[in-house]
């Protein structure tokens, strides 16, 4: 479908193209293989000037360049997701460390740490799911306690994308215990900082290119100046992050799937049964057919939340939440297809579909379970009912 | 540093065709690409720019669509773009190509180094980067797989040749022909791009490089191409059983003719 890219986006997606030929595609079974994450891919998408995109121009980014930086993020996550989900996270993960930034820090703030970002000299993670915080923004309990010019942080952050490989960490931690989600408050913590530590690596079924850790602080003193907003705002700081960068997952989704259709149209153009090419029968067509069109109305429904955020509009909780359910479910349907279009070669590792499924899983869980974002979208109708009835 | 980049737009090989009546490639429906060689040409050249300063200027004879090359040469890092184009350069062979390159690298002046690929991957001549020194009189340095040197004063390149390799230093302004040993070609940067799709190139005609008309397009070209054809291929050889003397005798006669004597 043609939805009238700008040549600045299409820019974006040749170059996001070229990246994923010359350097994803080429090691993408690799890295999945042994769990690694490459900091060369990450820097190549630096040179090219990927992670200014979602960033102002005041920043060092491009971000005006396209009309606001969602679309963009979109549009390059989904391209690198074609080849890889999980370098793609990478890439999308380094936006989601630095919108709390971007959106709530203070000019100082921005200053400091942005044009890093877009220079790729630095990278960023966000941090919010800790063991008992999960879905559950409310059982976080690493705590920072004000201590004159500084907060003590200690406690523990778990599944963190692109931990120990980042340098800048937005941190979501509890400054009144006895407030709950209302006593949470957002940090910039830097690597490097004494008390400030990784732990586990974890081994992930899915997504194995991105790097997932533990974060650990341990009496790790931060200046009260790497307070992002104010205390207490911490819950605010993390939701409003989500929901700009849900459309991101979504757009991860589709490109997930879209590389899985594309490997499953050619493998049943190339491949004879019978005497016949597969997709002459039916059976075949029917899947490709739907496969196509529903990766297609994912795109459309995600296109269309990621120009609502660069419009301006400001409520849009419920849209990217649909975004990102409708594009996830999408995507795990779709490379489940795949992989049974390609039958025993799909199940073997010789074939990339195998690890587009595994990918894709995650996608239904991360930032907001499917379950949740289902929640999310109830709510909000029920509120506009109420609305209307009033 | 001032560097030209020598460039040409090549039919991508990979999908060419040859019609057998005619002996001409088939160029209709085949995708324009940046000839392959070029942009280890042109990689070198940002390498060493970004290392020493400098400017990169990216030439190219060709049609107007040949701009295309440019424009991506550009979005690559190059600094400035001229196309060479007029009707009277159609039917150039690679004297009359390269002597027209030549002409426009002394019209842009003080340029230190020409760089170009090793060859095109239409023409397979690798004639246009040693006759482009030549036409200048400036020295050469041809299937360059390592620039282990650049300064104001010289380059130390090392060519590969093929039972080794020779490390030549020459004085500057020299022409160097880049193989794809030499580095990997960066990809285009979206400042790059940008930039690419703004920029204005200027069209060079024969007026412009006051070339007379004997000089350019097929009036200057001395060579004439009468055939294009696959080699046929012999598969009649023979296997000879014996001694060492014996079967060097029997060589000889067959390579002598003295088979009977």
């Amino acid at each position: 479908m043609n939805y009238y890219l700008s040549e600045e986006l299409n820019d974006i997606k040749e170059i996001c193209a070229g990246i994923a030929e010359k350097h994803i595609i080429p090691v993408r079974a690799l890295l999945d293989e042994e769990n690694r994450f490459s900091r060369e891919i990450v820097n190549a998408m630096s040179d090219a000037g990927l992670h200014g995109i979602y960033i102002s121009e005041e920043y060092g980014g491009s971000s005006e360049m396209f009309g606001g930086g969602s679309m963009a993020l979109c549009i390059a996550t989904e391209e690198l997701s074609k080849a890889c989900g999980g370098i793609a996270l990478s890439f999308a993960a380094n936006a989601l460390g630095a919108m709390p930034i971007m959106i709530f820090g203070s000019e100082e703030q921005k200053k400091k740490y942005l044009p890093d970002l877009v220079s790729g000299a630095k990278l960023a993670a966000f941090a919010l799911t800790e063991p008992d915080a999960g879905s559950d923004a409310g059982g976080v309990r690493t705590k920072a306690i004000k201590d004159g010019d500084y907060y003590i942080l200690n406690g523990t952050k778990q599944w963190i994308t692109n931990g120990g490989e980042a340098q800048i960490y937005t941190v979501i931690a509890l400054t009144d215990p006895s407030r709950g989600a209302r006593g949470l408050s957002a940090f910039i913590v830097e690597d490097g900082t004494p008390g400030f530590s990784y732990g586990k690596k974890e081994d992930k079924m899915g997504i194995r290119a991105s790097a997932t850790r533990e974060l650990i602080f341990e009496d790790c003193r931060i200046p009260a100046e790497n307070l992002i907003a104010k205390e207490g705002y911490g819950f605010i700081v993390a939701m409003k992050t989500l929901n700009r960068s849900r459309p991101g997952v979504a757009a991860q989704a589709i490109g997930i799937a879209q590389g899985a259709l594309d490997e499953a149209a050619r493998y049943a153009s190339e491949r004879k049964q019978f005497g016949k090419r597969i997709d002459s029968f039916q059976g075949i067509q029917f899947m490709l057919a739907d496969m196509d069109t529903q990766i297609e109305a994912a795109r459309a429904l995600t296109y269309s939340v990621a120009r609502m955020i660069d419009a301006g509009e400001k409520k849009y909780d419920k849209e990217s939440a649909m975004a990102k359910v409708f594009a996830s479910d999408v995507a795990m349907k779709v490379t489940t297809d795949a992989v049974q279009i390609l039958g025993g070669y799909g199940y073997m590792k010789e074939y990339p579909v195998e690890k587009m499924m595994r990918d894709a899983k995650i996608t239904q869980i991360y930032e907001g379970t499917n379950q949740i974002q289902r929640s999310v979208i109830a709510s909000a109708l029920i509120k506009e009912t109420a609305a209307r009835r009033k | 540093m001032r560097i030209v980049v020598a460039v040409k737009q090549v039919p991508d090989t990979a999908e060419v065709r040859i019609d057998e009546e005619r002996g001409t490639l088939i160029r209709e429906g085949i995708p324009s690409i940046l000839n392959p060689f070029d942009s280890y040409a042109l990689e070198e050249a940002l390498k060493w720019r970004d290392e020493l300063g400098g400017t990169v200027i990216v030439v190219s004879m060709g049609p107007p669509q040949a701009e295309a090359v440019l424009r991506e040469a550009v979005s690559m890092g190059a600094d400035e773009a001229v196309l060479l184009s007029d009707r009277a350069f159609a039917g150039a062979d690679t004297w009359a190509t390269s002597h027209t390159l030549a002409t426009a690298v002394e019209k842009m002046g003080n340029i230190d180094i020409v760089l170009t690929g090793k060859q095109a991957i239409d023409g397979d001549t690798a004639q246009t980067g040693p006759s482009i020194a030549a036409s200048l009189d400036w020295p050469q340095i041809t299937f360059v797989g390592n620039v282990r040197e650049l300064s104001e004063k010289h380059i130390i390149a090392e060519r590969y040749v093929e039972d080794g390799s020779e490390v030549i230093k020459s004085s500057l302004p020299v022409v160097v022909t880049i193989l794809k040993d030499a580095n990997i070609p960066r990809l285009p940067s979206l400042k790059g791009k940008m930039r690419a799709r703004k920029i204005e190139i200027p069209v060079w005609g024969k007026d412009d490089l006051e070339l007379p008309e004997g000089e350019v397009g097929l009036d200057g070209s001395p060579t004439r191409v009468v055939n294009i054809a696959t080699p046929e291929i012999f598969t009649d050889g023979q296997i000879h059983h014996g001694e060492p003397e014996e079967l060097a005798k029997l060589m000889a006669d067959s390579l002598l003719g003295t088979e009977d004597s």
